[in-house]
C-alpha cells in the first residue's frame, strides 16, 4: 500500500516528457496512474522516476474527420463513455469504454495508458485490434524532426505488458476509421466479478450487404497474451448469410486461431475460457447483427 | 410520550457522523507522538527460522526499533484459546505473538518494525533478512490428518486439535433401519471475511501509571481487555480497551490478534502510543478466516419421506494455530443444530479440529449453523430427488409442529418457541411456487435451466446462558450487563456492556428505553465501546445484542422505576401500594391530578432534598441478565435463478427471504440485517472462496482476486416475516444478524442443482462459478 | 514537492513526498478521516473523493498528481451543517450500517446523480460498480440513491 521512493517530474507538453524520458533512465510515464499506482502500491514494481504527464492538454481530445475517429492518448474512459463522436462513429468503444472497470477507474484511467500497459485482460487492445485502429507514436526525434511513427493495433501489441513502444517513446494519438452504416460492431466479455476485467472478450466488425456478410474482422482477448484475431472465423463467415447455424459453425472455429499460449487461473481455466471464446463471439455477433435487423 | 416506539422503523441516530465523515475508527486516531508498526510476515506457508537479521533495517530512515520473537519471547504470553470444547482432547498449542523458531502459516508475524511514519516503516520491513528453511506445507484439513502429512505441532500427532462427538437418540439403529439412506461430500470452502474496515489498534502506554489504552477494532472490548490482560500481564484494572466506532466484523473482530499485542508490546517497550493498521492484502493473511469443513453427511429416512436420522464425519479447518472461539464454531455452534427446522428423531456429528498451515479459523457470520443448515438442507433436497417428492412437500412433512414454550431436539437442546408452517406459506405464496414449478417446465422444454431453491432453518443463537458456556468449554460467561442512569434534568443514559459495530444498536437500545421509562426517544443515550465507562459485557456475536444485550438494559430500567415509584409515593404522600406507572407518570389509582412525571422524580432522586427514610440518592440501577436458554429464530427462503448452459453462467432471479425473530424492535434495522446476511451468503455459494496451493499460497489474497458480492451482481431481495415471541427474554425477541447467511447459501445452491437437475447434475462444489457449472453440463452431455 | 490544492473549499499548501497518496494527504497531513481506506488495490471504493468534479480513487492517485485540484472530502458535502440530499437520502433510507464505505458511496451517488437525474436500479447498481459495501447488500444503498434522486428532481 505504500510505494518505494521515487522522483516526480510533471511534463507539460510532449517533447518535454520525451525529454524528460531521455535524460532519466529508468524514468516511466504516469497519466491517470489506474495500471501503474496499484502496482508500484504492492511493491510489484519499483521505479525510480514518475514523468507526469496528465497536463497535457495537446494529448487530449476526440474529433471526427474524413472518416477518421482521433482521440487522443489522454483522453478518459469516462469522456469517451460520454461522447456522441464516438457513439455515433465507433459505437463498440463506447460501450466498452463504458465497461472498463467502475465509475472512477474510467474518470482517471486513459486510452492511452491502457494500451501503452498491454495489461492482457485489459478490452481495449481487442476493441482496437477489430476497429483497425492505428497509434502515433512520439520519440526522441520529434515530430517536427520526422520522430513521430504510426503502428497498427495488430503490430502494437506485443506480449502480455509489452507494445512497440520503445525507450523514449510516448503513444500519443489513437485514430480508426469510423463505421460504415453497413458495418456493425460488438464487443462481448465475460467479466471477472471482482474486478469487471475481461475473462475473456470478444470483438467484431462485420459488413453486411444484403444480408450477407462481405467482410469480419475478429479478435478475442483477456486470456491470451495479446490479443488474438480469428482468421479462421472471418473466412469463414465471409459469403455468408448471418444466421444462428452460421454464426454457431463460423465462431466455433476460433480455437484454430488461438495458440498454445492460453492463460487460466484459479476462476476460469485456459481450457474454459477457450471454449468461452467462441460463446462471446456468437454473443457478439448476435448482438451485433440484431442491431442491424432493428435498424 | 404516550406511544409505543418499540416496533417503529426510526431512522438511526448512528448515522449523523457516519454520513458527514464524523466518526472516529480507530485508524482515525492521532496521538501526539505517534509511531506507527508494520509487520513482517512469512511469505512461507511453513518453515524454520534460521535467524532474522534486523541491522540494515535498523538503520533506515526514520526507524526508532525492531522486535523479532526474540524479544516479546516470555515477555507477552502466548494468543489465548477461548473455547475449549469438553471431552474433545483439544491440544492447546501455544500460539506466539511473534514466531521465533517456525512460521506456521503464510502470514505468520515474524518482525516488528516501529517507524515515525508508515511509509518508512514499510521501507523497513524490506531491509529485514530472514533465513528461513521451507518446510512441507498442508492446508486441507483432511489431507492433513492423513499419514505422512506434514506436521505443524509437535504435541498434536496428525495435526488433530480435537475429536468432538455429539450423538442424541441412536442414529446407528435410525441407519440401520431406513429404507432410504441419501448422502453426499461437502466442502464448505473457506472464506474471508473482510469487513469493510480493515484491523486496527492503537496502543498507548503510560509508563507512570502502568496503564495500557488499547484502541482496537473489536466486537468485544471487554473480552478483548480480558485477554490482553492475560497475554501482557497487565491487570485488567490498568488497561482501557476502547472500540467504539467498528467498521463492520462479522465475526473476524472477535478473536484476540497477534497483532494487536505486538502494537501493545511495542507502545510498552518505547512508552509512546503506536499505531498499527491492516493493509487489505495484510488482513487477508492475517485476519481470521471461516467455514473451511471437509464433510462426510448422510441422512436417513422412511420411505413415506419421514427423516429419521442424521449423521456426519467433519473435518473442520483450524488453521496454524487455535483463535479464541475457534474450536467452539465446528462443534457446538454446528453440532448441536442438526435437526434445523424438522422433527428428527437421532442426529450424530463427528468432527475432528485440524490444524493446517493455513490462517486460523473461528467465526464468520452465522458461525457453524451455516454449515449445519447447509448440510440439512442439502441432504433434503437429495431425499426429496430419491423419493420422488416435492422438496417443499417434504420438508412440510417433517416440519416440528408449532410450539410456544419449548421443543426438545434430539441433540439435548430446547428450541424456545416456533412456528414454522405458516412462514413457509407466506413465502411460497409470495413466490407464487406453483406457477414457478410450471414455468420451470415450460422452460426445460425449450432448453432454459431454471431451478427454485426453497429451505427452512431453524437455528440457535442469542448466546447463552452463562453455566451452558461453562459446560461446553467457553472461556467467560456470556451473559450482559448495562447501568441506566437519569440525570438531574431528566435525561437517561444507558451504560452499556455490550458494543455493536454497525447493527445500530445505539438506535433500537434507545427505543427500548424510551418505552420502559416512557421518556421521549431523544431523551436516552447509550454509551458502548470503552471499557472505562461501561460495565462488563460479553460482546456482539452469535445474535446475542439485543436478546441479551437489551435484556439487561430493560431489567435495570424496571429497577429504576420501581424505585421511583416509591419516592412517588413518598411525594405524593400515598400508600406504596397505590402509586402505579403509565407512560412515564406515577399517580396515585383514583386520583389522577395526584401525578408525578419520571423527569421531577429524576429530579427529585438526584437532588435528593426529599427522600423516604433510607432511600439512597440518584435514580440509577444497574442489572446483569443471563439467558435461560439460547434462542431460535426461524424462516423459510426462496431464490429462483436462471442458468445458462451455454458459459454456466448463473442469475439470481429473485430471492425471498422470510424470517422469524421475534418482536421487531426497529423493521427497518431489521430488513438491512437481512439483506446483508442474504447477500453475504449468496458470496459463498457464487463467488467467494479462499485458495491456497500447493506450497500453502494464499492464490486468492487480493480483492482483485477473492470476489466479493457486488451491487451490479445481485437483484433485489423481498423480505418478508412473522412475529413468533422468545418466552425466554424480557422482550420475546430473538436474533437476525445471522440468518440471513445461515439460509441463503444452501438456498441458493438448491436452486443452482435443481436447474441442473434435468441434465443429470447433483452436486457441485463451491462457490458455483461459471466453469465448473459449465463443466458439469459438459460432463453430463459428454456421458 | 510542494503542492497547493483546495480542499472543501479551503487553500492547502504542503511539501510532500512524490510518493504520497492522495488518501493519505488528505486523512494525515489535512486530518479528514472522513475519507476511508478499504483495500490496497482500487477495488472498495471506501477512498471515493471528489476532484474536479469527479469522483476518483484517492487510493490510486498520488497527492503531487492532484496539485492545483480542487477536492470535496465526505466532510465538504453538507453545507454549515444542512446535510446534501443524498446524506440525508442515505440516512433516511438505512443505505449504511458500519457506515465505512458510506463515505465513498455518498460522493459516487453524487457524481451518478449529476449525470444520471433518472437513473433504474440496474443503472444505480452498475454505478456502484467500484464501491464495496460488506453490511447491506446494497440493497437500500439503492433505495436511498433512488430516494436522492427523486428529492433532487422535485
Amino acid at each position: 500500500m505504500f510505494a518505494t521512493k521515487f522522483d516526480y517530474q510533471k511534463a507539460s507538453s510532449v517533447s518535454e516528457a520525451i525529454q524528460l524520458l531521455a535524460s532519466n533512465p529508468g524514468a516511466k510515464i504516469i497519466a491517470g496512474g489506474h495500471s501503474l499506482l496499484p502496482m508500484m502500491k504492492l511493491r510489484l514494481t519499483s521505479i525510480l522516476m514518475l514523468i507526469d504527464i496528465g497536463g497535457i492538454e495537446e494529448m487530449r481530445g476526440i474529433s471526427v474527420a474524413n472518416g477518421i475517429l482521433r482521440i487522443g492518448a489522454l483522453t478518459t474512459h469516462a469522456e469517451i463513455a460520454d461522447s456522441h463522436d464516438v457513439k455515433d462513429n465507433a459505437g463498440i468503444l463506447w460501450e466498452t469504454a463504458y465497461g472498463i472497470g467502475d465509475p472512477q477507474v474510467r474518470n482517471r484511467g486513459t486510452i492511452g495508458g491502457n494500451i501503452s500497459h498491454a495489461d492482457p485482460a485489459s478490452d481495449l487492445p481487442t476493441v482496437l485490434k477489430v476497429m483497425d485502429a492505428k497509434f502515433t507514436i512520439q520519440g526522441t526525434g520529434g515530430i517536427m524532426r520526422g520522430g513521430s511513427r504510426t503502428v497498427s493495433a495488430d503490430d502494437f501489441f506485443l506480449g502480455p505488458f509489452e507494445t512497440a513502444l520503445g525507450e523514449n517513446e510516448i503513444l500519443t494519438t489513437i485514430e480508426m476509421p469510423v463505421l460504415a452504416a453497413n458495418q456493425h460492431a460488438e464487443y462481448a466479455k465475460m467479466a471477472h466479478p471482482a474486478t469487471s476485467f475481461a475473462v475473456v472478450g470478444a470483438g467484431i466488425v462485420v459488413t453486411v450487404e444484403n444480408n450477407i456478410c462481405t467482410a469480419a474482422r475478429v479478435a478475442v482477448g483477456g486470456f491470451t497474451p495479446i490479443p488474438t484475431r480469428g482468421p479462421s472465423v472471418e473466412q469463414a463467415l465471409v459469403g455468408k448469410e448471418l444466421n444462428e447455424e452460421n454464426i454457431v459453425a463460423a465462431t466455433s472455429l476460433i480455437h484454430n486461431d488461438l495458440g498454445s499460449d492460453v492463460f487460466g487461473d484459479v476462476f476460469a481455466s485456459a481450457e474454459y475460457r477457450q471454449a468461452m471464446a467462441a460463446i462471446e463471439l456468437k454473443h457478439a455477433i448476435y448482438h451485433a447483427t440484431g442491431f442491424a435487423h432493428h435498424n | 410520550m404516550t406511544t409505543r416506539i418499540f416496533g417503529s422503523g426510526i431512522r438511526r441516530r448512528e448515522d449523523p457522523r457516519l454520513i458527514t465523515g464524523g466518526a472516529t475508527y480507530t485508524d482515525d486516531v492521532q496521538l501526539p507522538g505517534m509511531l506507527y508498526a508494520a509487520i513482517l510476515r512469512s511469505p512461507h506457508a511453513h518453515a524454520k527460522i534460521n535467524s532474522v537479521d534486523t541491522s540494515a533495517a535498523a538503520a533506515a530512515p526514520g526507524v526508532v526499533a525492531i522486535y523479532t520473537g526474540a524479544d516479546t519471547d516470555g515477555v507477552l504470553n502466548p494468543i489465548p484459546c477461548a473455547w475449549v470444547p469438553p471431552g474433545a482432547d483439544l491440544v492447546a498449542v501455544a500460539h506466539p505473538s511473534i514466531a521465533k523458531d517456525v512460521a506456521r502459516y503464510q502470514g505468520d508475524a515474524v518482525a516488528v518494525v516501529v517507524a515515525e511514519d508508515r511509509y518508512q516503516a514499510e521501507d523497513a520491513l524490506e531491509l529485514i533478512n530472514v533465513d528461513y528453511s521451507p518446510l512441507p506445507a498442508v492446508t486441507n484439513p483432511e489431507a492433513a490428518m492423513q499419514p505422512g502429512a506434514p506436521q505443524l505441532h509437535e504435541d498434536a500427532p496428525n495435526n488433530q486439535a480435537f475429536h468432538w462427538v455429539a450423538e442424541g437418540g441412536d442414529t446407528d439403529v435410525a441407519f440401520e433401519a431406513a429404507d432410504v439412506i441419501v448422502k453426499d461430500k461437502i466442502i464448505q470452502q473457506r472464506l474471508i471475511p473482510n469487513a469493510m474496515e480493515p484491523r486496527s489498534a492503537v496502543a498507548s502506554w503510560t509508563r507512570a501509571t502502568g496503564e495500557l489504552t488499547l484502541w482496537s477494532t473489536s466486537q468485544n472490548p471487554h473480552i478483548c481487555r480480558f485477554l490482553a490482560s492475560l497475554v501482557t500481564g497487565i491487570g485488567e484494572h490498568k488497561i482501557r480497551v476502547i472500540a467504539t466506532e467498528v467498521g463492520g466484523g462479522f465475526g473476524s473482530k472477535i478473536p484476540m490478534y497477534a497483532d494487536e499485542m505486538i502494537a501493545s508490546f511495542c507502545s510498552m517497550q518505547l512508552g509512546l502510543p503506536v499505531k498499527w493498521t491492516a493493509t487489505r492484502s495484510e488482513g487477508f493473511l492475517s485476519t481470521i478466516h471461516g467455514r473451511d469443513h471437509v464433510e462426510y453427511v448422510e441422512m436417513a429416512a422412511t420411505r413415506e419421506g419421514k427423516i429419521t436420522a442424521i449423521r456426519t464425519k467433519i473435518y473442520a479447518g483450524m488453521g496454524a494455530y487455535l483463535s479464541t472461539a475457534g474450536p467452539g464454531v465446528p462443534t457446538i455452534l454446528h453440532g448441536l443444530i442438526y435437526s434445523g427446522a424438522y422433527d428428527i428423531g437421532a442426529t450424530k456429528a463427528d468432527v475432528y479440529g485440524v490444524f493446517s498451515n493455513t490462517t486460523p479459523v473461528d467465526a464468520y457470520r452465522g458461525a457453524g449453523r451455516p454449515e449445519a443448515t447447509f448440510l440439512v438442507e442439502r441432504l433434503v433436497d437429495l431425499l426429496a430427488v430419491e423419493l420422488g417428492i416435492d422438496p417443499v412437500e417434504l420438508r412440510r412433512k417433517n416440519l416440528i409442529p408449532k410450539f410456544e414454550d419449548g421443543h426438545d431436539v434430539a441433540s439435548g437442546i430446547t428450541y424456545d418457541s416456533g412456528d414454522y408452517e405458516p412462514l413457509l406459506n407466506m413465502v411460497l405464496g409470495q413466490a407464487d411456487y406453483q406457477a414457478l414449478r410450471q414455468e420451470q417446465t415450460r422452460l426445460q422444454e425449450s432448453g432454459h435451466y431454471m431451478g427454485i431453491g426453497v429451505t427452512c432453518y431453524a437455528e440457535i443463537c442469542g448466546l447463552g446462558p452463562s453455566q451452558v458456556a461453562g459446560a461446553v468449554g467457553f472461556g467467560g460467561g456470556l451473559w450482559e450487563s448495562a447501568i441506566v442512569r437519569f440525570h438531574p434534568t431528566g435525561k437517561v443514559n444507558v451504560y452499556s456492556g455490550i458494543s455493536p459495530h454497525g447493527q445500530g444498536e445505539e438506535t433500537t437500545f434507545a427505543q427500548i428505553i424510551s418505552d420502559e421509562l416512557g421518556v421521549d426517544v431523544d431523551d436516552v443515550s447509550i454509551v458502548h465501546g470503552d471499557t472505562s465507562n461501561t460495565p462488563m459485557g460479553w460482546g456482539t456475536y452469535g445474535s446475542r445484542t439485543t436478546a441479551v444485550g437489551a435484556a439487561a438494559m430493560v431489567l435495570a430500567a424496571r429497577k429504576i422505576k420501581e424505585k421511583a415509584r416509591l419516592l412517588a409515593a413518598h411525594l405524593l404522600e400515598a400508600a406504596e401500594a397505590d402509586v402505579e406507572y403509565v407512560d412515564g407518570h406515577f399517580t396515585v389509582k383514583g386520583s389522577p391530578d395526584q401525578t408525578k412525571s419520571i423527569q421531577e422524580l429524576a429530579t427529585m432522586a438526584n437532588v435528593a432534598w426529599n427522600l423516604p427514610e433510607g432511600m439512597e440518592p440518584g435514580l440509577e440501577a444497574s442489572a446483569f441478565y443471563d439467558p435461560p436458554n439460547f434462542v431460535y429464530p426461524f424462516g423459510t427462503h426462496l431464490a429462483v435463478v436462471d442458468v445458462d448452459a451455454d458459459n454456466g453462467h448463473i442469475v439470481i432471479r429473485r430471492y425471498i427471504a422470510g424470517d422469524d425473530c421475534g418482536p421487531q424492535i426497529n423493521p427497518m434495522i431489521v430488513e438491512g440485517q437481512v439483506h446483508g446476511g442474504v447477500v453475504q451468503g449468496i458470496g459463498q455459494a457464487l463467488w467467494e472462496g479462499a485458495v491456497y496451493n500447493d506450497d500453502g499460497q494464499l492464490i486468492t489474497g487480493s480483492m482483485v482476486d477473492y470476489a466479493l458480492p457486488r451491487a451490479h451482481l445481485l437483484p433485489n431481495m423481498e423480505v418478508l416475516s412473522t412475529e413468533t415471541p422468545s418466552p425466554h427474554n424480557p422482550l420475546g425477541v430473538k436474533g437476525i444478524g445471522e440468518t440471513g447467511a445461515i439460509a441463503s447459501t444452501v438456498t441458493v445452491y438448491n436452486a443452482v442443482i435443481d436447474a441442473l437437475r434435468p441434465l443429470g447434475i447433483t452436486s457441485l462444489e463451491m462457490p458455483l462459478t461459471p466453469e465448473k457449472v459449465w463443466r458439469a453440463i459438459r460432463q453430463q452431455q459428454g456421458s | 514537492m510542494n503542492i497547493q490544492l483546495t480542499v472543501n473549499g479551503k487553500v492547502q499548501e504542503k511539501d510532500v513526498d512524490p510518493r504520497l497518496l492522495l488518501v493519505h494527504f488528505i486523512r494525515d497531513d489535512l486530518g479528514l478521516t472522513g475519507t476511508k481506506i478499504g483495500c490496497d488495490t482500487s477495488q472498495c471504493g471506501a477512498c471515493v473523493v471528489s476532484m474536479d468534479g469527479k469522483t476518483v480513487k484517492s487510493c490510486t492517485c498520488l497527492a503531487v498528481q492532484a496539485n492545483g485540484s480542487e477536492i470535496t472530502t465526505i466532510e465538504g458535502v453538507s453545507n454549515n451543517g444542512e446535510l446534501d440530499p443524498v446524506q440525508e437520502a442515505f440516512w433516511n433510507n438505512h443505505g449504511l450500517q458500519c457506515g465505512y464505505c458510506t463515505s465513498g458511496m455518498i460522493i459516487t451517488t453524487m457524481e451518478l446523480l449529476k449525470k444520471n437525474a433518472n437513473p433504474s436500479d440496474d443503472e444505480i447498481r452498475d454505478g456502484l460498480k467500484g464501491n464495496i459495501c460488506r453490511c447491506t447488500g446494497y440493497q437500500n444503498i439503492v433505495k436511498s440513491i433512488q430516494a436522492a434522486a427523486e428529492v433532487m428532481r422535485s
